[in-house]
């Protein structure tokens, strides 16, 4: 008789690849998938599952299912990149300085100057009080009147 | 982007990153705002925004966090996130800047 290829060994460890990549690249953009994981976490529940169901199938009916070795190789990354997911999201994420000097509501920003991209000098003061038209940088022209208010976003950067 | 122009509200990111790379992100990600570089870290500092030894090769950089502030440099919103996956939304920003009625208070 002829063996199957043990389908749900294979659909189980692609479960996992979404359910690991999928965070990121997409449920990341929804605050209802972001701040916790559920769709991911059932990912992985359901990938983890029909895991278990191919390595059942093959070590308990070798004679109909393929996948002793290569299922045994696959539930294994399958549980260190679901347990890598699950320390990145729950542990590495949440390590984050209190930041407890951070300028408060109600206060005056501390003034600053760094470097814009092109490499010139940029002044707190001077983003508050110059002429603003729109956000493209440094090619728009002149507007009529400050802006009416400034965005910082800090961000980890790009290496 | 359009919807902060529309406020009269500027935007500006800030990282550690070096001005040649920051304007290489630019170009690749598109952006059109001004990024600042604070490649000594001395704003981060001064402003306790320093997350250490996060970098590559162990270089401190900058925690995420976001700052409204008004014309006046008055603080009116921050965020500072206990998670880097969460942070604010550009909807969230522009739902905290219409709250703040910094258009219309400014514009008058």
């Amino acid at each position: 008789m002829k063996r199957s290829w043990n389908p749900a060994v294979w659909v189980g460890f692609a479960l996992v690849l979404i359910g690991a990549l999928s965070y990121q690249y997409f449920f990341i953009r929804f605050p209802v998938t972001r701040d916790f994981p559920w769709a991911n976490l059932l990912i992985f529940a359901i990938a983890l599952a029909l895991l278990a169901l191919g390595l059942y199938r093959a070590f308990h009916r070798p004679d109909a299912y393929r996948g002793k070795i290569i299922g045994s190789i696959l539930a294994a990354l399958s549980v260190f990149i679901t347990g890598f997911f699950l320390f990145v999201v729950f542990i590495f994420a949440r390590q984050v300085p209190p930041s407890a000097g951070a300028p408060k509501v109600g206060a005056v920003a501390p003034d600053f100057t760094v470097a814009d991209s092109l490499g010139h000098p940029v002044e707190l003061s001077e983003l508050l009080n110059s002429p603003f038209r729109t956000n493209d940088w440094p090619s728009d022209g002149p507007g009529a009147s400050k802006a009416n208010g400034l965005v910082l976003i800090f961000y980890r950067g790009y290496w | 982007m359009a919807d902060f122009n529309a406020r009269g509200i500027r935007v500006a990111a800030v990282s550690v990153d070096t001005p040649e790379e920051s304007e290489h992100l630019r170009k690749v990600a598109g952006y059109s705002f001004l990024i600042l570089c604070d490649d000594h870290d001395e704003l981060i500092r001064r402003w306790d925004l320093v997350h250490p030894r996060m970098g590559p090769d162990g270089k401190d950089i900058a925690r995420p966090a976001e700052f409204i502030l008004d014309s006046a440099g008055k603080v009116r919103w921050v965020k500072l996130t206990d998670d880097i996956l969460i942070r604010a939304r550009p909807e969230e920003v522009l739902h905290e800047i219409d709250s703040l009625h910094l258009s219309r208070a400014s514009s008058n």
